[in-house]
């Protein structure tokens, strides 16, 4: 009970201290904003206790004897070296402890891994370096985009001061209601990420293939900021997770807001697009999922990421570069990119095919990556 | 008796051996080969140290300053790979080769030629390691566990490492095959298997523990290979393969793999505290037990490694429980050690510094190992500075400290000559301010949620960050002390006395002079 006190006294001392996303100095697990977080935060604190325990009186039972036993101070050594009343006594005694330790871990557990009856459904795949989200079931179903990092390269490389959230920004992030069951299906499409967000306790593997789940039910309204927690390559640094715990008003508002834009997003094909116009589009394209891989001067980072400059595919028919956006490369680090929009995706190639050493002189047109989809 | 301490005629017998480098490279003497273990050792240590700088300076701060994160991965990738298999696993089998003829009472190892050929692997795999970070590409970035799929897409010195990893297998099989030969069949009359010292018991079960996992971990690593070049998709989904299956090989090997490193050091601390407490070891019935208990416990709890992959909630269940199981034995070796220590004559030369400090910081890494073994904590905690924390309080606290102690201890003894007591007193205290100064506040940093294995960081950790890579700088300068000690020891050192340590008991300290002759017992000793 005075635990709950202690953190909704340091709650308040937080949601005081502004925007300040954490302390620094700060000593222990971020402060849980879920029911499951509280019961991992306590339960830490009880095996935290009970280890401090222990430490303290072997290493007094220890202490002691360096100081009363020293040669020194002329004390003569015993010679036993048995006595089995203590030793059955040290080796039942940590046992039992155990035992008593392993209930409440048990429970926690348990209820950690319910995943049963979520109010809402979202599907996180983890790409090589940013995060895919769509939402499968539940309020605002159908919605999809990917979560990039948004901190400016110059911040990372010392010419522009770091913000407040250095690192910890994405350009959209996960919108979820408060006080409802999340689940999340976790998947990888190149390799293995985790998906892991300490205030809400959860971190679950991505496996690339494979489909896993977790869940979490945010206690309050406010930003949670998490990381890609297994090494996936050059950005696993650069690959943070943003969710945004909201009202179920202000999310049925951004449900409809991002509906709005995906029936916008599925009308534009019919616009006519000219080839500098598509270009330009494609290099703001370009800059949000390809430069990362691709490098910004299109030479990429042979041979796990080729170049597109000068490239074979580039250079060559249309259908098969828009074959490859659209369905990646099996075997490669090549995602694939259907979850971009149709304009989005002509601009890229556009781009691509008219940049660096290609001058294809061609635009690639949204009706034309409409056709491929089908 | 004295036939046995008047060993200079033989050693003259011997003088025709092969001088200079040939003398090294053609020996079969188990104290010329357990002295290359250690000063290779030595040398991986200051290469995987050297990485280890370059980790905690770009780390210094938040931003990119020094290497690009493809460089950084690749740093954390080999630190891990050449401290493991290049400097705690030779240091623990250069003492093996040193010591266990002289504490069992037999001339030399079981299979000399063997011996030179486990040791002369080590070099061209360690070459391998380095020459990696040179090829095009650059490193493997994939973290010292090498999940797939990561390595498939690594790039060809990924290759070097995996033929790496199989060299160093073998060099461990033979080393192995060796030591339990050796102890098992080469023991002087009248000292049972009940009555070697401890430090071989610890090597016989790390030596089958071995021969148990390196095939393992070779088998991951070929089958990486494959899936890299010969179109198998042993790790990938669209091929019929799993990348979790990958982690349940490596962790097999990787478990045990801790107690590889871990138990030869429990051998040697349970030489040095009995002898500074000048009182028999408590209860080395039940140590023999404990180790041989930790050592098959460690086949079953492989996969408290990976609980965040997914695995069903009776998996994890049935993994948590058999983890803190684990507790029981250590726990049991650690009181074995205190008692051993209750009551004793007690002084504090530098070996029982080392060993005092093993005890307290290892003991330390086992209760963060508690923390982490409870499914609920770990999935907070998984990857992240609080991993990095405690394998650290367990591999430098426990292991190298425990080298150092050995190091300190059996010196007289190896080289004749007496190191100098202040100075490695200085050596050990920089050494544990340090490496808590480093690692301590790692805990911090998981805890509030710091990934592992990332080259820059979010501003909330930035203070803590600062102080971990003042510590490792300090650390890492302080072993150039170790290293001038050794050296001048070894020079100039004064003249150390048969039984340099008064509380020493075992046959290299009764029976034979400092330092030894080139065949420790040419005729077995006389036991009482
Ligand atoms: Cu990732």
């Amino acid at each position: 009970m005075s635990g709950k006190f202690v953190r909704a006294a340091a709650g308040l001392a937080m949601a005081a201290s502004s925007a300040v996303a954490q302390a620094a100095y700060q000593l222990n697990l971020q402060e849980p904003a879920s029911h499951i977080g509280e019961r991992v935060h306590d339960l830490h604190t009880i095996i935290l206790v009970i280890c401090l325990a222990i430490f303290i009186g072997v290493f007094g039972v220890l202490g002691y004897s360096l100081y009363a036993h020293r040669k020194s101070k002329g004390h003569v050594a015993a010679q036993f070296h048995e006595n089995t009343t203590v030793e059955v006594l040290w080796t039942v005694i940590p046992f039992v402890i155990l035992v008593l330790m392993a209930w409440p871990a048990t429970t926690t557990l348990l209820a950690m891994r319910d995943t049963t009856q979520p109010d809402i459904t979202i599907k996180v795949t983890g790409y090589q370096w940013k995060w895919g989200y769509d939402y499968l079931k539940g309020d605002g179903e159908g919605i999809s985009f990917l979560s990039n990092l948004a901190t400016p390269h110059n911040q990372i490389y010392e010419q522009a001061p770091k913000g407040e959230n250095y690192l910890l920004e994405v350009d959209n992030p996960l919108v979820v209601p408060v006080g409802r069951k999340i689940r999340v299906l976790t998947t990888g499409n190149d390799v293995i990420h985790a998906w892991y967000v300490p205030a809400l306790a959860v971190k679950q593997d991505a496996n690339p293939g494979f489909i896993r789940d977790a869940w979490f039910r945010a206690d309050r309204e406010g930003t949670y900021r998490g990381q890609c927690a297994e090494l996936c390559g050059k950005d696993h640094a650069f690959m943070p997770i943003v969710v945004e715990v909201v009202s179920q008003e202000k999310y049925a508002a951004w449900v409809g807001e991002q509906k709005k834009k995906m029936a916008a997003l599925a009308e534009d094909p019919n616009k006519t697009w000219d080839l500098a116009a598509l270009a330009e589009r494609g290099e703001k394209v370009y800059q949000a999922n390809c430069v990362a891989c691709h490098q910004p001067n299109g030479k990429g980072q042979p041979p796990a990421f080729p170049a597109l400059s000068g490239s074979k595919l580039v250079n060559g028919p249309k259908a098969d570069q828009i074959g490859l956006v659209l369905n990646g490369k099996q075997g490669t680090a090549m995602a694939s990119f259907k979850q971009l929009s149709d304009v989005e995706l002509a601009a890229v190639i556009t781009y691509t095919r008219n940049s660096w050493a290609n001058k294809t002189g061609e635009a690639v047109l949204p009706a034309e990556v409409t056709a491929a989809r089908k | 008796m004295s036939a046995v301490l008047d060993t200079h005629g033989q050693h003259d017998e011997h003088a025709h051996h092969p001088s200079g480098i040939m003398r090294w490279v053609t020996t079969t003497n188990h104290k010329d080969i357990g002295t290359m273990y250690l000063w290779f050792s030595f040398t991986m240590f200051i290469v995987g140290g050297i990485m280890a700088l370059v980790i905690r300076t770009e780390l210094f701060a938040p931003g990119m300053q020094i290497v690009d994160p493809d460089r950084f991965n690749a740093m954390t990738t080999y630190h891990g790979l050449i401290m493991v298999f290049g400097a705690i696993m030779p240091a623990f089998v250069g003492f093996a080769n040193w010591l266990i003829p002289m504490q069992i009472g037999a001339p030399d190892m079981a299979f000399p030629r063997m011996n030179n050929l486990s040791f002369w692997l080590l070099p061209p795999a360690a070459l391998l390691l380095i020459a990696a970070q040179f090829v095009p590409g650059g490193g493997a970035g994939v973290g010292w566990t090498m999940y797939a799929p990561l390595t498939v897409q690594a790039p060809m010195s990924m290759d070097l490492t995996i033929f790496a990893v199989h060299i160093l297998g073998m060099s461990s099989i033979m080393g192995s095959i060796n030591i339990i030969t050796t102890i098992f069949n080469m023991r002087a009359p009248g000292m049972g298997m009940m009555r070697i010292p401890l430090f071989c018991w610890t090597w016989v079960i790390t030596a089958f523990l071995l021969i148990a996992v390196m095939p393992v971990l070779a088998g991951a690593v070929t089958m990486t290979l494959t899936d890299r070049h010969f179109g198998t998709a042993f790790f990938n989904a669209a091929g019929g393969g799993d990348p979790v299956l990958y982690q349940h090989i490596f962790w097999f090997f990787g478990h045990p793999e801790v107690y590889i490193i871990a138990i030869p050091a429990f051998g040697v601390i349970s030489q040095i505290i009995p002898a500074f407490s000048r009182k028999p070891l408590f209860g080395y019935t039940s140590m023999v037990y404990a180790t041989a208990s930790i050592a098959v416990l460690s086949f079953l709890v492989w996969a408290h490694h990976m609980y965040t992959v997914g695995m069903p909630v009776e998996a994890q269940l049935y993994f948590m429980y058999a983890t803190v199981l684990i507790a029981v034995p250590t726990g049991v070796k650690v009181f074995n050690w205190v008692a051993t220590i209750w009551r004793g004559s007690l002084t504090f030369e530098t070996p029982m510094l080392f060993a005092l400090g093993f005890l307290f910081l290892f003991t330390m890494g086992g209760f963060t190992g508690l923390v982490l073994s409870i499914v609920p904590i770990d999935v907070q905690l998984h990857d992240t500075y609080y991993v990095v924390a405690h394998f650290h309080y367990v591999m430098v606290a426990g292991a190298l400290f425990s080298a150092f102690g050995g190091i300190y201890f059996w010196l007289p003894k190896w080289t004749g000559r007496m190191y100098n007591e202040t100075l490695g007193k200085w050596h050990f205290w920089l050494s544990f301010i340090f490496f808590n100064v480093t690692f301590f506040v790692q805990h911090f940093l998981g805890l509030a949620g710091m990934p592992r294995r990332i080259p820059d960081y979010s501003l909330q950790f930035a203070e803590f960050n600062v102080i971990s890579s003042i510590g490792a700088w300090g650390f890492g300068l302080a072993q150039i002390l170790f290293l001038y000690i050794v050296v001048s020891t070894i020079r100039s050192g004064k003249p150390a006395e048969q039984r340099q340590w008064e509380g020493a008991d075992s046959l290299e300290w009764t029976h034979l002079p400092s330092p030894p002759p080139y065949h420790s017992f040419e005729t077995p000793p006389v036991l009482r």
